[in-house]
């Protein structure tokens, strides 16, 4: 739309009071409402703001998280691969700071939750996109986007009160498992996945379609072999993001999964994430000393495993694009 | 162009170095004490209780006393309009550390201050506000009500993993521990336990939730404070340890040995505004209707002491 800025100026009513400010320099580049300089200010600083902002969280979780090794003077490779956590000295034991069973645990709940939620996503999405496009737009899209919508800690409810019970019954052990965590978090990132998925199933160019049918492809063959290939990899973009999400997981997770500190030796035993440990044991912990800076280390692989997420995001699309 | 960009980059990595040193400063509190502004303002007059309070005071820390620590405030709020009161949780290390680093005007921790890790105990000015007693829960379908002692720990450290071991029924026992670092925890191990570790098991991290979670689990067991079971509550069993019940009176005499008391802290001593607040959490409004209320003991019901090493002696 043109705005036709002679005409409005001169629009009775809308004339500005002549004063000198406004005519000269910086006062007139941020009261005038057309003027390019505060748009410019506006759109940069907050750009600005979020560089900022993800810088300065980096840099203080990795000063944070490095004392462990630079002040306390743990050993990094053990605290890596290291299975025994019993990081305070006011309970009776060897002291040993070995995080490898969250690494595990984090990663296992994420793996397998994006195991349970890919096919149930996939198929949303496929639904919505390419099956029912009216009526999945208005029925399927709300109800995931209400999914969306849920708070974490009513899923962790609905974990303890019915998935833990269930898995006790039917599994043995006292229901708190890997796999119970991976259950509700699989419902918690399927609702992400489909609604990407079917971005991503839309954007796939009809002209593919066309000439699928053209040479004879019933409407399965043309999802199954031209579209979803198609789509393919912003489809693993999409179920990366989930993951990256589910990653970060920690109330609902933390009221199913058991928080244990030995490593899990199948699904159906209890275990313990990263996030889960760092919001167990934070608030009882005092600044500044191991058992606290052990954390904030827990922390930091966090991030740093989250990052790898986004770099295998970003090096896909580029391939999508090249 | 690219001189440009890299200009930009320089400036930006040397403002978030900035900020995250500002943040630093804060955050890993060295234990040397920093001398920040305490936020209470409290009157600049010499304090007397005829004139009226005024300012803001913030307490925090353990979640075992917050319940109790709110009510106080908010009768004392009552009491004084122009008085306001924030009363927070975060667990006793938070509680310890933010009023060390002169956050909180006033720290609650369940835990002596010579206990905590990088606490500087002579800095701080302890007040014994309450008791808080807990037994360990069990489900009613273990069929145990009373353990002896030895027998306890060899639950809680997995030598027994079956309640028909101790007298119980054929159910395998799951423990319920909290968080290795809360203040609940090591009341209990040091005292109920008599330091043993305990074998690993589910940790939650809120005693809400280990009170469902023991209700609903066949065989579970975990502790409690004792204001989580109430009389007509059949969900939990709240277990006597070598025949004597957990009750206040068993407490009060010293025969029931798992208990702790609730801390209050202030950092050096007390502005007029915190001192006037401890005062009221020792009056006798507080210590008698409110501690019961909500089921702590008073500090001057019990008939023995106990220092930071844990030592017991009669008063």
């Amino acid at each position: 739309m043109k705005i036709n800025r002679a005409a409005i100026a001169q629009a009775p009513g809308k004339s500005p009071k002549p004063s000198l400010l406004r005519e000269k320099g910086l006062a007139k580049g941020l009261i005038d409402h057309y003027s390019e300089t505060r748009g410019k200010i506006v759109i940069y600083g907050s750009a600005l703001l979020m560089i900022i902002a993800v810088v300065a969280i980096t840099l203080f979780l990795t000063v944070q998280g490095l004392r462990s090794f630079v002040v306390d003077h743990i050993n990094f490779w053990s605290f890596i691969t290291g299975t025994t956590w019993n990081p305070d000295q006011s309970i009776a034991g060897k002291v040993s700071y070995g995080a490898f069973p969250f690494i595990f645990g984090s990663l296992a709940v994420t793996l397998l939750a994006a195991v349970f939620a890919t096919p149930v996503a996939v198929g949303c999405a496929v639904f919505m996109a390419e099956l029912a496009k009216k009526w999945g737009q208005r029925v399927l899209q709300p109800v995931i986007e209400i999914l969306v919508g849920i708070p974490s800690v009513v899923y962790g409810l609905i974990g303890l009160t019915v998935i833990v019970p269930f898995m006790r019954v039917h599994f043995g052990g006292s229901g708190f498992n890997l796999l119970a965590g991976a259950l509700v978090v699989g419902v918690m990132i399927l609702p992400t996945v489909a609604s990407i998925a079917a971005d991503s199933l839309r954007a796939v160019p009809d002209t593919l379609r066309e000439a699928s049918y053209a040479i004879g492809g019933t409407k399965w063959q043309t999802i199954w072999r031209v579209v979803i290939p198609a789509a393919g990899s912003s489809l693993v973009t999409a179920i990366i993001l989930g993951m990256s999400r589910a990653f970060g997981e920690a109330l609902a997770v933390q009221m199913v999964i058991g928080n244990t500190n030995t490593m899990p030796h199948s699904i159906f035993d209890p275990a313990a994430t990263l996030t889960t440990i760092i919001t167990l044991s934070m608030g009882d912990t005092t600044a500044g000393s191991i058992p606290n800076d052990v954390l904030w280390t827990l922390g930091l692989i966090l991030l740093v495993i989250s990052y790898i997420f986004i770099l295998i995001i970003r090096m896909l699309s580029r391939r999508r694009n090249a | 162009m690219k001189k440009k960009s890299l200009l930009t980059l320089g400036l930006l990595l040397a403002l978030s170095v900035i900020l995250v040193l500002g943040a630093c400063g804060n955050g890993s509190g060295s234990s040397s004490s920093s001398s920040s502004s305490s936020s209470s303002s409290s009157s600049s007059s010499s304090s007397s209780s005829s004139k009226a309070l005024s300012g803001k005071l913030t307490l925090g820390g353990s979640t075992a006393l917050q319940p109790l620590a709110a009510q106080a405030a908010k009768e004392f709020m009552a009491n004084n309009p122009n008085v306001q009161i924030d009363v927070q949780g975060g667990g006793s290390g938070t509680g310890l550390s933010q009023v060390q680093a002169g956050n909180f005007d006033i720290g609650d921790s369940d835990i002596f201050a010579e206990n905590g890790k990088n606490i500087d105990a002579k800095a701080l000015t302890d007040y014994k506000v309450a008791v808080v007693a807990m037994t360990a829960a069990v489900n009613p379908k273990a069929g145990v009500t009373n353990l002896s002692k030895a027998d306890l720990q060899k639950v809680f450290t997995g030598q027994v993993t079956n309640w028909s071991q101790v007298g119980g029924k054929n159910v395998k026992i799951t423990l319920v521990n909290r968080s290795a670092s809360s203040g609940t925890r090591k009341t209990f191990d040091q005292f109920a336990l008599d330091g043993k570790t305990p074998a690993n098991g589910i940790t939650q991290d809120s005693s809400n939730t280990v009170k469902k979670i023991v209700a609903q689990t066949p065989g579970a067991i975990g502790y409690l404070a004792l204001s989580y079971f109430t009389p007509g509550d059949k969900s939990v069993v709240a277990l006597s340890i070598d025949g004597v019940q957990a009750t206040e009176a068993n407490v009060a005499s010293g025969k029931f040995p798992v208990w702790a008391y609730e801390h209050m802290y202030t950092k050096g001593k007390p502005s007029a505004l915190a001192k006037a607040f401890l005062d009221y959490m020792m009056s006798s409004t507080v210590q008698t209707k409110d501690l019961s209320a909500q089921g702590y003991i008073a500090v001057d019901k019990l008939t023995v002491q106990r220092d930071a090493t844990g030592k017991i002696t009669a008063k």
